[in-house]
C-alpha cells in the first residue's frame, strides 16, 4: 500500500463538507502559511518538494511558481486548470467532486504564495454539476474565513471564483485557457510572452492543474523534503493515475511514483488485471495524446529493465519504444481491440477539437482522420499507410501549441508498433469492418430490449 | 442595440448576471460570456438563437459578432432548436472500447432519429460529443447537468421512461 | 541594437525586431508571409510558413530553439543565427505547410480575380509541389455578397485574420469575424451583415487570397491585362494616394499602393476604392514599378529576371 496523500480520506462522505474536512486536518496549511511563513519560503518549500506540473507536461511547479513576474504593480492572478478533457483522464473531477476543500485550500495557499489577490479555476462547462460543488465549498469558506477579507486575522486577502468553460479541448491548453477566460474563443497565444509575464488580461499570470493545486497544502504541512522522499528520482510524491478500458477494476488510484506498470495492471489493488480474462494488446499510460505502447513494451523497456510508473521510466526509449506519463489517462487495451479503429478514434476527437487557428493543424488533423477512416473502413490502400505518416511529421512541431503534436503522436506510434495491423486492413478490406487483426469477435448488432 | 422578440432575463436571472460580471475586474466584463451564455442557453428554450446571442452582447456591452464567434466555438452551446432532453453520448476512445458505438446505435434504432437529429415529438436529440471525463465508468452519457454512466440498453431504456415523465 | 544572421549575412536591427522584419531589412530570402501584416497589430503566428530555425538564441545562450520558430512573431536578440532557405528542414516544413494549405483550397485561380497577385499561388509555385496527394472531397462554402462592393468567397480563405484585425482596427464597428471551430472555421457574419463602413474596402487589399475581391471588378479582366498607375486625389476621408489599374482609358480597379510584400502604404477609403472609377477623378502620377517577380511582368523583363539556371535566360 503506497503513500496517500490526496486520497487518504476519500472513503469518509463527510470529507465534502467544510466541518468533516477540517476534522481530518483541512485547512491546517492556511493557518501555518499565514502565519509561520512568508509567500517566498512556501515557493522554496515547493521547489524543494520537487512537485511537477500534473496536467501533461510535468513541468516543475517551483521554478513556474519562481518565473512569475513581480516587478511592476499590476495584479497577479492564479488560475486552476480544471479544464479536463483529454480522453482517459478522470482524476481531478474526483478531488473537486469528493473533496472540493482540498482543491480550495491549495488554491488559498499558492495564491497567498503568489501574491495573488483574486484567482480563478476554470473548469469544463461539462462539470457544471462539480462546479456547483465548488461554488458551495468556496461559500464555506468565505464563511468561515479562509477567503476574503483579511483571512484568519492577517493582511491576507483574496476571493476566489470558478469559471465554467463551454466545451472544448483545446482550453486546457494554458494560454488558451486564459484566453477563453478573457470571454473569446479558445485560440492559444503565441509564446513569448509567457503567461508567468503577460497572461491574464496582459498580468504576470500563473496557470496549474487542480492535482498540482492539491499537492500544495501537504508540501506545506509536512514540508517539501518530506514530499520528495515519497517517489522516485525526480518523480517525486504520488499521482492520480485514471485507468479506463478494458480492466477489472477502472478507477482513480493514488500511486507513489515508482510502482512497476505490472502490478498497477495486475494487482488487485489497483486494475485487478485485463476483464474477461483476455491478454493486453497495448497501453496509452498518459492520455489520448501520448504514444501506445505495444504489449511487449509495458511491462518492461526495450532494455528488459521492469517499466515502472514514473516521468522517466515510462518515456525511456523516446518515442521509439517508450512513451509519456502525460495526465496519468491510463487507456488498457485487450486482445480483441483494433489499433487502427482506436487510431481513428482518436483522430477524430483531435479533428473534432483543433481550434483551427494556424494551418498545419486545423488542416492536417482534417486530413488524418479522412486517411484513417478510410483505412479503418476497408477503402484503404498501401501508400495510405506512407500518407499518413508523412502527414503526421507535417503537422508535429509546426504549431502554435503542442496539440499539433498531440494529434500527430499517436497516430506515429500506432504506425511505429502496429503497421502490420494497418497492411492487413488494406490487405483484408472486407474482413477488416466486421473482425479485428489477430484474434478478436465479430462487433455484434445491438438488440432493442 | 436593443433586445428583440422580448427576450430578456428575468429580475433574479438578472440579479445573478450582474453579480457574475462582479467577478472580473472592471472592463472586463466580456469573461463573463461563457457562464452568461449558459444561462441563456438553459433560460431560453434550451439554444440560442440570434436574438438571444443579440441580448447577450447588450447585456456585456460588446459587439455581437464577438458573442457568435465565441457560441460557435464552444460545442456545449446549440445554435439551433434541439429536443427538450439532448442525450450526449461521449463517443471517444475509452467510451469505444467498451461499447460506446453499440450504445449510440441502440438510441438511434430505439428512437428512430440518427445522431444529430430531434425526435419529430421533439423530446429527444441524439448528439454524440468527445470526451467528457468518464472514462474509467464507461459507457457514458450526459443529459442537462447529470452524467449518466455504465450505460446498457437495459439502463437506457429505464432512463429514457425517466426523462419522458420528467418533462 | 541587435545583431542577427540570417542565413549568413548579418544585419544590426532595434532591439524587438522580429526574425522576419530584420530578413526584410537585409532584403533576400524574406521568409513568405500569409498572415502577417506589419500595418495590423496582432497579425502573425498563424499561417506558419514564415518558420525558420534558430541554431543560436543569442550570445548569452549558444543553444538553438528545440522547434522551428515563426519569424514573424519571435524577436531578435544579440547574437541569435537564423537558418530560412540553409535549412533543409525549414524548406522540408514549408513545403509540408503550403501542401496543408491547399488540400482544401479549391485551386479555381483560372476564374478568381485574385489570380497574378495571389501570395499563396506565389508561395505554392516557390514551395509547393506540383500535384496533390489529397483525394477526398474539399471543404465548400456558399459565396456571399458583404454588402454591395465586397463579395466573401469562403472556399478560398487560409484564414489568415488579416481581415478580422483590419475590421477592428479600422473601423469602429466591426460586424464580421471567425466563426466555428477547426476546419469548419469561417469568416462570416453570421447572419449576413453588411459591413457598412468607410474603411471597409480595405480587407479585399489585406487578403492574400481571393477569398475576398472587389465585386466592381468583378470578372472584368485578368490582372496581367492591366496597367497599374500610381494616382491620388485630394479626399477628405484618406489620403488619396492609390493604384489604379487601368485598361485602355478606363479604370477598372482602385487598391492602395502595395510594397514588395503586398503591404499597402496606406489604408484608402471606400469612396477612392469604390466610388471615384473615371480617370478624370484622379491626378495620374506615372507607372507603377512593377517587381520582377509579377505576373505582369512576364515576357517583358526577360533581363531583369534572377534566373537560377542561366542558360535557360541567354537569348539565343
Amino acid at each position: 500500500m503506497g503513500k496517500k496523500i490526496l486520497l487518504e480520506h476519500i472513503d469518509k462522505p463527510e470529507i465534502k463538507g467544510i466541518e468533516g474536512y477540517i476534522k481530518y486536518g483541512g485547512y491546517r496549511s492556511i493557518e501555518k502559511a499565514l502565519k509561520k511563513m512568508t509567500p517566498d519560503e512556501i515557493t522554496e518549500e515547493v521547489k524543494k518538494s520537487g512537485l511537477r506540473g500534473r496536467g501533461g507536461a510535468g513541468f516543475p511547479t517551483g521554478m513556474k511558481w519562481s518565473f512569475l513576474f513581480k516587478g511592476s504593480d499590476k495584479p497577479r492572478y492564479l488560475l486552476c486548470n480544471a479544464d479536463e478533457s483529454e480522453p482517459g483522464t478522470f482524476k481531478d473531477r474526483l478531488i473537486m467532486e469528493k473533496i472540493p476543500h482540498l482543491l480550495v485550500e491549495g488554491m488559498i495557499a499558492s495564491s497567498y504564495a503568489l501574491g495573488v489577490r483574486t484567482a480563478y479555476i476554470y473548469i469544463r462547462g461539462e462539470y457544471m454539476y462539480i462546479l456547483r460543488i465548488l461554488e458551495q465549498a468556496i461559500a464555506e469558506a468565505y464563511a468561515k474565513g479562509y477567503l476574503g477579507e483579511k483571512i484568519l486575522g492577517s493582511d491576507y486577502s483574496l476571493d476566489l471564483y470558478v469559471h465554467p468553460g463551454g466545451g472544448a479541448y483545446i482550453c486546457g491548453e494554458e494560454t488558451a485557457l486564459i484566453e477563453s477566460l478573457e470571454g473569446k474563443r479558445g485560440n492559444p497565444r503565441i509564446k513569448p510572452p509567457f503567461p508567468a509575464v503577460a497572461g491574464l488580461w496582459g498580468c504576470p499570470t500563473i496557470v496549474n492543474n487542480v492535482e498540482t493545486i492539491a499537492k500544495v497544502p501537504f508540501i506545506i504541512n509536512e514540508g517539501g523534503e518530506t514530499y520528495s522522499k515519497i517517489g522516485i528520482g525526480a518523480s517525486t510524491g504520488t499521482k492520480l493515475i485514471s485507468a479506463c478500458g478494458n480492466i477489472n477494476k477502472p478507477g482513480v488510484y493514488e500511486i507513489e511514483l515508482g510502482l512497476p506498470v505490472e502490478e498497477f495492471i495486475y494487482s488487485d489493488e489497483y486494475c485487478g488485471g485485463i476483464k474477461g480474462g483476455k491478454q493486453l494488446k497495448a497501453v496509452v499510460p498518459g492520455g489520448s495524446s501520448v504514444p501506445i505502447l505495444p504489449q511487449r513494451l509495458v511491462t518492461k523497456t526495450a532494455a528488459g529493465t521492469p517499466r515502472l510508473m514514473s516521468y522517466e521510466s515510462l518515456a525511456e526509449g523516446g518515442f521509439q519504444t517508450g512513451s509519456m506519463l502525460g495526465s496519468g489517462g491510463f487507456i488498457v487495451f485487450d486482445e480483441d481491440q483494433c489499433v487502427v479503429r482506436n487510431t481513428w478514434n482518436f483522430s477524430r476527437f483531435y479533428h473534432h477539437e483543433s481550434c483551427g487557428q494556424c494551418s498545419p493543424c486545423r488542416e492536417g488533423t482534417g486530413w488524418m482522420e479522412k486517411i484513417l477512416h478510410r483505412l479503418e473502413h476497408g477503402h484503404g490502400h498501401m501508400e495510405d499507410i506512407d500518407l499518413l505518416w508523412d502527414v503526421q511529421r507535417k503537422v508535429e512541431g509546426n504549431t502554435i501549441c503542442p496539440f499539433g503534436d498531440a494529434s500527430a503522436w499517436p497516430v506515429a506510434a500506432a504506425i511505429r508498433h502496429f503497421r502490420d495491423e494497418f497492411e492487413w486492413h488494406v490487405l483484408n478490406p472486407e474482413e477488416c469492418t466486421r473482425r479485428n487483426y489477430g484474434m478478436g469477435v465479430a462487433a455484434a448488432e445491438p438488440e432493442l430490449v | 442595440m436593443t433586445a428583440t422578440n422580448n427576450i430578456a432575463f428575468s429580475p433574479e436571472r438578472m440579479a445573478e448576471v450582474q453579480a457574475i460580471i462582479k467577478r472580473y475586474p472592471e472592463g472586463r466584463q466580456k469573461s463573463a460570456i461563457l457562464p452568461i451564455l449558459h444561462m441563456a442557453q438553459h433560460d431560453f428554450g434550451g439554444w440560442l438563437s440570434q436574438d438571444v446571442m443579440d441580448h447577450v452582447a447588450d447585456l456585456l456591452d460588446i459587439k455581437p459578432i464577438e458573442v457568435y464567434e465565441v457560441a460557435t466555438f464552444y460545442t456545449m452551446f446549440h445554435l439551433r432548436p434541439v429536443g427538450k432532453k439532448v442525450l450526449e453520448v461521449c463517443r471517444t476512445g475509452p467510451c469505444m472500447l467498451v461499447g460506446s458505438d453499440n450504445i449510440v446505435q441502440y438510441l438511434e434504432k430505439k428512437l428512430e432519429i440518427k445522431d444529430g437529429d430531434t425526435t419529430p415529438d421533439g423530446m429527444f436529440t441524439i448528439k454524440t460529443v468527445e470526451c467528457l471525463g468518464a472514462c474509467g465508468y464507461a459507457p457514458m452519457m450526459q443529459v442537462g447537468e447529470k452524467y449518466h454512466e455504465f450505460l446498457t440498453p437495459e439502463k437506457l431504456d429505464r432512463l429514457l421512461d425517466e426523462f419522458r415523465k420528467d418533462a | 541594437m541587435a545583431k542577427v544572421t540570417i542565413d549568413n549575412v548579418t544585419v544590426e536591427v532595434p532591439d524587438g525586431t522580429t526574425i522576419l522584419n530584420a530578413a526584410r531589412a537585409i532584403g533576400e530570402n524574406v521568409p513568405p508571409a500569409m498572415c502577417y501584416y506589419s500595418k495590423l497589430k496582432g497579425s502573425g503566428g498563424k499561417c506558419r510558413v514564415c518558420l525558420v530555425k534558430v541554431t543560436k538564441s543569442s550570445e548569452a545562450n549558444p543553444r538553438g530553439m528545440p522547434k522551428l520558430v515563426a519569424s514573424c512573431c519571435t524577436t531578435v536578440a544579440d547574437g541569435m543565427v537564423v537558418e530560412n532557405v540553409t535549412s533543409p528542414e525549414v524548406i522540408e516544413a514549408r513545403k509540408g505547410i503550403v501542401e496543408l494549405l491547399l488540400i482544401n483550397h479549391p485551386l479555381d485561380c483560372p476564374v478568381c480575380d485574385q489570380a497574378g497577385e495571389c501570395h499563396l499561388q506565389d508561395l505554392s509555385y516557390e514551395h509547393g509541389a506540383a500535384t496533390t496527394r489529397y483525394d477526398f472531397e474539399r471543404r465548400t462554402f456558399e459565396k456571399i455578397d458583404i454588402g454591395p462592393y465586397i463579395q466573401l468567397h469562403m472556399n478560398r480563405c487560409i484564414l489568415c485574420y488579416r481581415c478580422v484585425y483590419t475590421a477592428d482596427q479600422l473601423t469602429d464597428g466591426r460586424v464580421h469575424g471567425v466563426i466555428n471551430r477547426g476546419d469548419h472555421a469561417e469568416i462570416s457574419t453570421y447572419i449576413s451583415n453588411i459591413i457598412d463602413n468607410d474603411f471597409s474596402g480595405n480587407v479585399i487589399d489585406v487578403c492574400p487570397v481571393g477569398a475576398l475581391t472587389d465585386r466592381t471588378f468583378r470578372f472584368k479582366s485578368r490582372v496581367w491585362f492591366t496597367k497599374p498607375m500610381d494616382a491620388h486625389c485630394d479626399c477628405d476621408k484618406c489620403s488619396g494616394k492609390v493604384t489604379l489599374w487601368l485598361q485602355g482609358e478606363e479604370v477598372l480597379r482602385v487598391t492602395g499602393r502595395k510594397d514588395q510584400y503586398g503591404e499597402v502604404d496606406e489604408f484608402i477609403c471606400n469612396t477612392c476604392r469604390f466610388e471615384r472609377k473615371k480617370k478624370s477623378d484622379w491626378v495620374i502620377e506615372g507607372p507603377r514599378r512593377i517587381g520582377t517577380h509579377s505576373v505582369i511582368s512576364q515576357n517583358h523583363l526577360p533581363y531583369e529576371l534572377n534566373v537560377v539556371n542561366p542558360q535557360i535566360a541567354q537569348p539565343q
